[in-house]
């Protein structure tokens, strides 16, 4: 008989439990509801902070939203449980909804505790708890910037308070940290560590205080917070106060039911979760397991796993907690993990500190100087990923060699033993990745992320994944090489360099310096696209036309059947009457079915190879250029009507999108490229769907990045803010030209800008900050290119060599194809399937004609 | 368009059909020929001259497209063997012998047989000779 579980809370520790539940409980032996108080499905509070930086609450959703759908499980959201009746076996919502359960779970997490100080309740006092917290907070910061510099504070120094302080910053809020003790994350890293992270957080531009302990919060004259009061007599002004002084267990339903309490607050739970009543369990931040309560989300999912297993007659066990953090702070690396306060008797401390480079790093060891116990990292984690998993084990080789700067030191290679946990937040050990190699065949880090979780919550563990995922595929012998091709055992971003710094302009130069043979499929076209951008010359000109895949040579896009379909370039979609209708009349004379693709232009199917020319002098004649539908380049720049004509609209979109249209058509790149504009925060253009979205608000353009459809849709990333559209355009240059120069083969923005150095926020200190110093050569790039672009139809067409490439049969060109076979459908034609070809040629009556078939309607 | 006078139907003796002349092909670069008992062919020009003939039919996608592919090579056995890529779902063959090399995860359609009929080619006088 089906069981019921009520899980009290919907954070992230209870989606977890659902999750693991149902993926084990395949027999339904349990049916699963779940209250939470907040109005929205379980999101992932970690990553709050991004929230801040142009995430909106939907990227914040954990896992398969489909778990919501599953007829076992109900979410009631924005109805809090208000009794627990321990006789009856029941709870009670302020809704008044009364569930009975088999099992009850409390999953209701933390509250931020406010201390009781004056004025804590003042308007522009804010907690970082929920998004909601957080939208408020932003919306208060917002509407303070529009007639000053708004000055934050932020009460706490720990994790929360840092990230709180990043996001006021982010906010262009001028933030000040005080912190109680006397330094920095004073719960995770020692005073040396404390004050490496304290002039990180300086460079930011945010002020810290120490030993600050405040006293009371002043309003202003205008109504809201105005000043804070310090024990030491000091002041400081604050237009906004973040108060992140700790978090405390919402223990109160379990108080009030008489479950047993811990010391210092929390529900107490044994090594199994279970409850003082073995009806009960209790998960995550309000759990005191093993004496206290951990506001980790690592430790709450491992205790939801135990739940789940123990429901479905389990009989695992809670470990112990695994402490180790990192700071998701933009600029600022910390991690701490293990005993990082070297508590343990006879530990040694290796310490390696760079002041002026803002590093320090300590590495805890057993007293023998071999198994490794904790560490602290600050201004440079890049360790963290591969030493946290090794805590408990013995390092090879002398542990200092961790420390040095990469290059520096030589620290042997960490072969992890597959025990070895590699994510901690959803508890996936080196092992489980192996094995999505050698088991489940993934072959890239999507499918190892998609087949183990690994990696899908905090992502710090994604270098680790990767590392691992590529020693297993080399073991099992599979090519993990960036070598492009048989021919060429550079990458494609190698390449590019290497062409480019030399000069190189044709294939044959470019094969006999850099690769091997004659080229295939896969290089040429690649060396055709870079040599596209390196040295720009028409698409058939020479030897390059030896290079084109088959819809670059003719400029058209193959179909299933052999035939071409035809796309005329509407920057922006933009399209008058005399050019509907002569796109139209070129459709009816030449017989080709008409669509209205995706990106708000025109395609035009079945015309044959040979009748492209005279299909293309008609469109050239009538204004039209090409589309570049067929190449690896910018396709279209969609775009909404914008405040020309909508009510709503607050810039001119469209005239935008036909200027980025015009200037980046042509632009020859390692996978298509799609651009949007819409004219206000309603994103009617859908541009946060494209590899370059932009996005009207009063004060300029926000430009986002990374965004597709396709098998894997994507939304892009903010990356940056109220642009003129002098810097909009240049950001989009060099962005473009970065990816150009620097993305694999057939690899989107998306994925290029989760693997290019440093991500996302790599990507914006070359473009914004000129990082690596190539910014005025992407810009001259990008100028050359907009200077030497011509239509290459139009060109094709001036051209009688050029033309001979066009003809159906080179003994005689204007002889059809004689295969081809087309069907009326709804008023068009269409290719005859094989069916309808081989009941024609047994004479049944089906309407089978080549491509001058005439329709209709 | 530069077709030659020669009437694609005429074969000499020994079988052999002029169908071009060589400058008619672009170096690695194929072309497709209408034959006069209506078998397209697709003709490739290497840059060392030689010209291969293989069936314009593709099997895997049962269209006439082959001679519209990437020309390369592959290294098989320490020698380079030229190839094309068919342009509709890039199966390699070998244009010497028609032998596909790559099927790319596909299976011909319609129980075809994977590999390309091949034709011999021969250049007399700077025209490209086919023979059946």
């Amino acid at each position: 008989m089906t069981q019921h579980l009520v899980v009290v809370g919907g954070g992230m520790v209870a989606q977890r439990l659902v999750e693991a539940l149902r993926d084990r409980d395949v027999a339904g032996t349990w049916r699963i509801t779940v209250l939470a108080e907040e109005p929205r499905r379980p999101y992932d509070r970690v990553a709050l902070t991004s929230y801040f930086s142009g995430r909106d609450a939907d990227d914040l959703a954990l896992g398969d939203p489909a778990l919501w759908d599953d007829p076992l499980v109900t979410l009631v959201r924005d109805d809090a449980v208000v009794t627990l009746d321990r006789t009856a076996k029941t709870v009670t919502t302020k809704r008044g909804r009364t569930e009975r359960y088999d099992h009850l779970v409390m999953a209701t997490g933390s509250s931020a505790w406010v201390p009781p100080l004056e004025g804590a309740d003042l308007p522009g006092v804010f907690v970082y708890r929920t998004v909601d917290d957080v939208a408020e907070l932003r919306g208060y910061v917002e509407k303070l910037s529009q007639d000053r510099v708004v000055k934050g504070a932020v009460l706490g120094g720990g994790l929360l308070g840092l990230e709180a302080a990043g996001a006021l910053q982010a906010l262009g809020a001028k933030t000040t940290v005080l912190q109680v003790g006397t330094h920095l994350m004073s719960a995770q890293v020692d005073l040396g560590g404390g004050e490496a992270l304290r002039r990180l957080i300086n460079q930011l531009g945010v002020g810290v205080r120490l030993n600050a302990m405040t006293t009371k919060i002043r309003p202003h004259r205008r109504g809201g917070v105005g000043r804070l009061e310090l024990a030491d007599g000091g002041r400081l002004d604050a237009d906004v106060v973040v108060i992140a002084a700790g978090v405390r267990p919402r223990d109160e339903l379990g108080r009030a039911a008489d479950l047993s309490i811990g010391e210092r607050g929390g529900i107490v739970v044994d090594d199994t979760c279970l409850t003082s009543d073995a009806d009960i369990s209790a998960v995550g931040e309000v759990a005191c397991i093993q004496g206290a309560c951990i506001g980790l989300v690592a430790p709450g999912y491992a205790m939801a796993e135990i739940t789940a297993d123990r429901l479905l007659g389990g009989s695992s066990t809670f470990p112990g907690a695994d402490t180790a953090t990192k700071l998701k702070l933009s600029g600022v690396d910390v991690a701490s993990f293990g005993d990082a306060f070297a508590t343990t008797p006879g530990a040694l401390e290796i310490v390696w500190a760079d002041p002026v480079g803002g590093v320090y790093k300590k590495l805890v060891m057993s007293d023998d100087a071999r198994t490794l116990l904790g560490g602290v990292l600050v201004g440079d984690a890049s360790a963290y990923a591969s030493l946290r998993p090794m805590l408990g084990r013995e390092l090879p080789g002398d542990p200092a060699a961790f420390l040095l700067p990469e290059g520096g030191g030589g620290a042997p290679e960490l072969e992890l033993p597959d025990d070895a946990g590699v994510c901690s937040c959803n508890n996936v050990s080196a092992g489980t990745i192996r094995g999505a190699v050698t088991e489940h065949a993934c072959t890239d880090l999507g499918a190892v992320k998609a087949c183990t979780k690994a990696g899908t919550s905090c992502g710090s563990c994604l270098p680790l994944v990767k590392k691992l995922m590529t020693t297993e595929l080399t073991k099992q012998g599979v090519t993990v090489s960036s070598a492009l091709c048989e021919h060429f055992s550079l990458s494609r971003a190698q390449l590019y360099d290497a062409i480019r710094v030399s000069g190189v302009s044709s294939f044959t130069a470019v094969i006999e310096r850099f690769g091997t043979g004659r080229g295939c499929d896969i290089c040429r076209p690649t060396v055709a696209s870079i040599l596209a951008t390196t040295s720009p010359a028409h698409v058939l000109e020479g030897e390059r036309a030896a290079l084109q895949d088959t819809n670059d040579h003719v400029m058209a896009n193959l179909q299933k059947d052999g035939s071409y379909s035809v796309v005329p370039r509407i920057p922006g979609g933009e399209v008058t009457p005399e050019g509907l209708i002569a796109i139209g009349s070129v459709a009816k004379e030449f017989g080709l079915y008409t669509k209205i693709t995706g990106g708000q232009r025109i395609d035009l199917f079945g015309a044959r190879i040979d009748q492209l020319p005279v299909i293309w002098g008609r469109l050239v004649d009538a204004g039209f250029e090409s589309g570049h539908a067929y190449g690896k380049s910018l396709r279209t720049v969609k775009s909404c009507v914008g405040s020309t004509w909508c009510r709503f609209g607050v810039q001119d979109s469209v005239a935008l999108a036909v200027m980025l249209e015009l200037r980046y058509r042509g632009l020859r790149s390692p996978h298509k490229i799609k651009l949007g504009v819409s004219g206000c925060a309603r994103e009617c253009a859908e541009a946060r769907g494209k590899d370059v979205g932009v996005i009207a608000t009063d004060k300029g353009w926000n430009v986002y990045v990374g965004g597709n459809g396709g098998f894997t849709p994507r939304h892009a990333q903010l990356l940056a803010e109220d642009l003129s559209t002098e810097d909009l355009v240049r950001t989009i240059d060099r962005f473009l030209l970065y990816y150009v120069r620097t993305a694999d083969r057939l690899q989107r923005t998306a994925p290029w800008i989760d693997e290019v150095e440093g991500g996302l926020d790599g990507v914006r200190s070359v473009v914004l900050e000129d990082s690596l110093g190539i910014c005025a050569d992407l810009d001259a790039q990008m100028d050359a290119h907009v200077d030497e672009y011509e239509d290459e139809w139009r060109a094709t067409l001036e051209d009688p060599e050029k033309l001979r490439r066009f003809a159906s049969f080179v003994n005689a060109p204007e002889t059809p194809d004689p295969s081809l076979a087309y069907v009326p459908e709804r008023g068009q034609s269409r290719p005859a399937t094989l069916d309808e070809r081989e009941a024609a040629l047994r004479g049944e009556p089906v309407l089978v004609a080549g491509t001058t078939l005439e329709v209709r309607s | 368009m530069t077709a030659l006078d020669v009437a694609p139907v005429q074969a000499d003796v020994a079988g052999w059909t002029v169908v071009c002349r060589l400058s008619d092909l672009a170096p690695e670069r194929g072309a497709a020929a209408l034959l006069a008992d209506g078998d397209q062919v697709a003709l490739f020009r290497l840059v060392d001259d030689r010209v291969f003939a293989v069936q314009q039919h593709d099997p895997f996608s049962d269209a006439y497209v082959i001679s519209r592919g990437i020309v390369g090579s592959r290294r098989i056995d320490d020698i380079d063997v030229p190839t094309v890529a068919s342009p509709m779902y890039k199966q390699v063959f070998a244009l010497q012998t028609g032998r596909c090399l790559d099927v790319a995860g596909k299976v011909p359609a319609r129980g075809l047989l994977p590999d390309l009929s091949v034709w011999p080619v021969r250049v007399r006088d700077g025209l490209v000779e086919v023979a059946r």
